[in-house]
């Protein structure tokens, strides 16, 4: 830790909302990226679920609003510490996209149009934890924060909510992600304040 | 030259301030004294860092504006209206406060008052500050190399440096330098409002063929839009050097 | 933000890994084999680290975290990177 800077206070951080440890809370939205933003035509938009035997399935723009798709509000966390507290989005469920795979993996690897990948267990992917959301706050999801459409996955750190999501491979070996292998937690809970390798 | 050629990596050092000077309502120079300094080069900056009494820190970077060479360190700093870094720099630092730096950094967008080519300077508002220290190591140095400026600024208020950028206007040798008005210009004087153009860009004896090494900086819409006017009127896209602030200007 | 800065911003945090200047050393990138100064390198830093890509094909060439006591370096996107050691 550095001197303290007299007189120095930073942004507001303290508040009454319970948040996980290490995080404060923002009422903007901070765009994040690696990269300049992938521009997507929905026309030409793609996203596929492909299991460890090769099995693929596939959906275009038509095809994936066409399936059911729920509002839900959840609590953002970013390991970049920021937390942002109910936010509402429209997606789809894994539960539903995850529905015809046959597959006894515990892996997932997810990839992004524009290169971008994140990994995490199936499990985690299941039983209403996670979505494939294509609305943010009743209107279509902006390109900077993922549009299309992206993974969301609140439990974990946002950096595991994959923005232009365009393909979850199952896979029977884990595979670290972009963050993952450059010393981010592979599992990476919030609440557990699991930020890098070794957390 | 005055160029850090200490190996070794940075390191967070502490700094004192000795004085603070108004450059415009919402800029300050801070005057640092810096222990074991180890001087830098025209163009370097250094990294600033905050600490709270929580431990929450942050740091951002900020141009040296003074020449290179013995004595103290100034910074000049531009207070952003929703900051959170440089208001506390502009209006809660005092002299004898202490401040966590780290410096000199950066080896590639820095002049060389060994070189004698000329060089073409493009300063959007803020991004001002390490072409003064470019500048001012060219009058510290002696130098006889062809200098000419364009800054952009919103209106008269806002420029960095005034006083000093007239008297280098009329006295120094081989310099020269246009403003580029945004939004409003000097009272009583017809000027022409706008932004940069490829007209005010090109003076006699400063075109592509002169071939000027170039350096651009300020923020990221204003840096692309001059990079790419001088690229389309003929200069080396090599011999241009960028120095983004990010959207807000630093 | 999802512009990107120049090089220069690399050095403060190379700085503290390397002993000579990063933003002046040639980088050959490993995709497209075009050779840039680092200083020259797209650098995205609104991001949980710092990820520098290449100027003419974009692909990544350096990626560094960041945290306290640790960092971690990734170059797999630069094949072959030539420093200037300065007083030589």
């Amino acid at each position: 830790m550095g001197i303290v800077s007299p007189g120095f206070r930073g942004r507001p951080r303290s508040g009454r909302e319970k948040l996980p440890p290490g995080q404060y809370l923002v009422t903007d939205f901070p765009v994040l990226s690696a990269g300049p933003t992938p521009r997507v035509d929905t026309s030409s938009w793609k996203f596929s679920i492909t299991t460890e035997a090769g099995q693929a399935h596939s959906w275009d723009w038509a095809e994936f609003r066409a399936l059911p798709s729920e509002e839900f509000q959840v609590d953002l966390h970013c390991v970049t510490k920021w937390s942002k507290l109910r936010t509402a989005w429209r997606g789809v469920s894994l539960d539903t996209l995850l529905a015809q795979a046959q597959t006894s993996a515990e892996y997932a690897l997810a990839h992004c149009y524009g290169g971008y990948t994140t990994n995490l267990p199936v499990a985690d992917l299941l039983d209403g934890q996670a979505w494939v959301a294509f609305e943010y706050d009743g209107r279509p999801l902006a390109a900077e924060h993922g549009g299309p459409a992206r993974l969301l996955v609140p439990h974990l750190y946002l950096w595991k909510s994959a923005k232009w999501v365009r393909r979850i491979d199952l896979r029977a070996k884990d595979e670290p992600g972009f963050w993952e292998s450059l010393g981010y937690h592979n599992y990476g809970d919030p609440w557990r304040e699991q930020r890098y390798w070794g957390d | 030259m005055a160029r850090a050629a200490v190996l070794g990596r940075l390191t967070w050092q502490v700094g004192t301030v000795a004085e603070i000077l108004e450059e415009t309502a919402t800029a300050r120079t801070i005057v640092l004294d810096v222990p074991g300094w180890p001087g830098h080069a025209a163009g370097q900056h250094v990294d600033v860092r905050l600490t709270a009494v929580d431990g929450y820190s942050t740091q951002r970077s900020y141009s040296i504006a003074s020449a290179p060479g013995p004595g103290r360190l100034e910074l000049t700093v531009q207070r952003l209206e929703d900051g959170e870094v440089s208001p506390y720099l502009t209006d809660t630092l005092r002299p004898g406060y202490p401040l966590e730096l780290r410096g000199p950094i950066g080896g590639w967008f820095v002049w060389d008052p060994a070189e004698p080519g000329p060089v073409l300077l493009v300063a959007g508002g803020s991004g001002m500050v390490p072409l003064m220290s470019m500048i001012r190591a060219r009058a510290a140095a002696g130098s006889e190399a062809p200098f000419r400026l364009v800054y952009s600024v919103r209106s008269p208020e806002t420029v960095l440096y005034a006083a000093e950028l007239e008297r280098l206007s009329k006295t120094a040798h081989g310099f020269e330098m246009s403003y580029v008005y945004t939004r409003s210009g000097p009272p009583g004087v017809k000027v022409r409002i706008g932004r940069l153009t490829p007209v005010v860009l090109s003076a006699p004896g400063w075109t592509s063929k002169t071939a000027p090494a170039v350096f651009i900086c300020g923020p990221t819409g204003f840096v692309e839009a001059a990079a790419s006017l001088l690229v389309r009127a003929g200069h080396d896209q090599d011999a241009i050097k960028t120095e983004r602030f990010g959207p807000s200007g630093g | 933000m999802t512009t990107h800065l120049d090089g220069n911003v690399l050095a403060g945090t190379l700085g503290e890994l390397f002993a000579v200047d990063i933003t002046s050393a040639m980088g050959q990138c490993a995709s497209c084999g075009t050779s840039e100064a680092m200083g020259e390198a797209l650098v995205y830093t609104d991001a949980p680290g710092m990820v520098a890509r290449c100027r003419t094909c974009e692909e990544v060439v350096l990626r560094v975290n960041r945290t306290a006591g640790r960092a971690w370096l990734d170059m797999r996107g630069i094949s072959c990177l030539e420093l200037r050691i300065p007083g030589e």
